[in-house]
């Protein structure tokens, strides 16, 4: 089996008194999906933001291909480089236009001329339906374009991996078609995803691999047809069960 | 266009025709009520003899705006002074980490004493006091040191300004920043700085408006400003006019600079306007 792109072991983080991530392990192999799922409060922002060393850890690891990059050693700013997080609440830059927000990594991180950086922009922006958006200042733009230019930013250093936190969650329901349709196709390009979302309709068609997140801990994980249609454990079940309820799967 | 729409524009035109007027009307009636109460004030001829002699006021202006002429460059060497200290000393007291601790402190405790420290009492410690040590190399130009107080006192005011512009800043911008592998410096420069500076810029503008009046406080030091060259206007002429003259100069100064507030906050709350 080839080494995981992500390696997470035995991450650790508190707030406070209040631990929230418990000894979390988790893998994501090259050209894997995998989807966090578990309710509102279960640290599943949390555990992407570790991921991504905005968050300092309290015990663990995280490995970036075999390298352990949550060492204080390390520098962070460099560990960051490898991969692309879109936020639950976009997070644009209001004074950047769009060109500028996705050009702004590829030219003051990864030193690419202006030029090459804006060529390349103006393709992804394309890719994402937004070539005629790209001169357009963020607070112009509808959710689902926000969130498609978040998506494009994050993919233009061609970053290892992907984190994506709940990114359809702040949208409208007919927004989330599009983006999730757009995470779909990338998924099919074979990109390397750990993502957190409440679409578990979506979670059965694309992940490779379901992870439960309960109490801090990782509770259940596998393929989605098992996590999702025959969960083990009975916290699983349940949170299931209100899902069905509320009608999301 | 349909006759409904044509009809309601010309009502709109009307009403707007309207309000004109009726607002034209009350300023000349408050007006001619103010002009004709002031005049029926018995003390009235000899307050225009002495603070409103046109002679005077055109025979002094020359020396009085010779002075404002130094006034206004003060203003621009030391606003640039303020802006640049200013800015360094907001974005020094925004580093963690105990690396930084005696910048940080050595900022705060700036901030603290300046920001407290009355503006003439800093002119006379700096233009009387410094000078008075006779070290070697301290400069000893009235103009010089009062920009210098100037400087002290204004870049502590600004410091905060710029701290609050970047405080007000969401978090989940500079996390954004940050996740894009942007270091410390990059995330304040390219990312929360001016986004900051946009916020705060009404209020800068306003500290500048204020600075342009201190200008004037370098008087105190001997400098001949606009405010000196009118004293001295006016104990050779017996008549206080000169000080109304450089009064209306430097509310002259201001406009612009009001106006130009009121344009950027409008055109910054139309740009941000959506969210
Ligand atoms: N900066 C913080 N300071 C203190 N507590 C925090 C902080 N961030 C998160 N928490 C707490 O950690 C827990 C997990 O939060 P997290 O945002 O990771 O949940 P989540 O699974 O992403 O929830 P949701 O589905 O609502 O987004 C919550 O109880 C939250 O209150
Ligand atoms: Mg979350």
């Amino acid at each position: 089996m080839s080494q995981a792109v992500l390696s997470v072991r035995g991450m650790v983080k508190r707030y406070g008194g209040t631990t929230v991530l418990d000894g979390i392990d988790l893998d994501v192999r090259e050209h894997e999906v995998v989807v966090l799922i578990g309710s509102s409060g279960s640290g599943k922002s949390t555990l992407l933001r570790c991921a991504n060393l905005l968050e300092e850890l309290d015990d663990g690891q995280v490995l970036l291909d075999g390298v352990d990059v949550s060492d204080p050693r390390v520098d962070a700013d460099v560990a960051r480089r490898s991969m692309g997080v879109v936020f639950q609440a976009f997070n644009l830059f209001p004074h950047m236009s769009v060109l500028e927000n996705v050009t702004l990594a590829p030219r003051v991180v990864h030193g690419v001329p202006r030029e090459v950086a804006n060529d390349r922009a103006r393709d992804l922006l394309a890719r994402v339906g937004l070539a005629d958006k790209a001169g357009a200042y963020p607070d112009r733009l509808s959710g689902g374009q926000q969130q498609r230019v978040a998506i494009a930013r994050a993919l233009a250093y061609d970053p290892r991996l992907l984190l994506f936190d709940e990114i359809t969650s702040a949208l409208d329901p007919e927004l989330v078609g599009e983006v999730l349709a757009l995470v779909r196709e990338l998924a099919g390009q074979g990109r390397t995803i750990l993502m957190a979302t409440h679409e578990m309709g979506f979670a059965k068609q694309v992940a490779d691999r379901v992870c439960f997140l309960d109490g801090g801990k990782l509770l259940e994980s596998g393929p989605p047809e098992q996590v999702l249609g025959e969960p083990v454990h009975p916290r699983t079940r349940q949170f299931l069960g209100r899902i069905i309820d509320a009608g999301r799967l | 266009m349909s006759d409904l729409q044509r009809e309601r524009l010309a009502y709109k035109r009307s009403r707007s025709r309207r309000s004109t007027a009726v607002a034209l009307l009350s300023t000349v009636v408050f007006a001619a009520v103010l002009w004709f109460s002031v005049r029926r004030a018995p003390g009235w001829p000899r307050v225009r003899q002495s603070f409103f002699n046109l002679d005077t006021a055109w025979r002094t202006l020359p020396a009085v705006l010779d002075g404002l002429w130094l006034n206004v460059r003060v203003l621009v060497v030391a606003e640039v002074a303020i802006l640049v200290l200013a800015l360094w000393i907001a974005a020094v007291r925004t580093l963690r980490g105990s690396v930084w601790f005696p910048l940080r402190a050595l900022a705060t405790g700036y901030v603290d004493l300046f920001r407290g420290l009355p503006l003439i009492i800093c002119l006379y410690l700096v233009g009387f006091g410094l000078p008075g040590l006779r070290l070697s190399g301290v400069p000893n130009d009235p103009v010089l040191l009062g920009g210098i107080a100037l400087v002290l006192i204004y870049s502590a005011y600004v410091a905060e300004v710029f701290r609050a512009g970047i405080e007000s800043v969401h978090p989940s911008q500079l996390a954004a920043a940050r996740s894009l592998g942007l270091n410390h410096e990059k995330t304040m420069r390219l990312v929360v700085l001016p986004q900051a500076v946009r916020r705060v810029f009404p209020a800068l503008l306003n500290d500048f408006v204020a600075l342009q009046k201190d200008c004037g406080l370098i008087s105190v030091l001997g400098a001949v400003d606009a405010v000196r060259a009118a004293q001295i206007e006016s104990s050779t002429s017996y008549n206080f006019t000169p000080y109304v003259v450089a009064g209306l100069l430097f509310v002259l100064l201001a406009v612009p600079s009001g106006r130009l507030a009121d344009w950027v906050s409008r055109r910054a709350a139309r740009r941000e306007g959506a969210r």
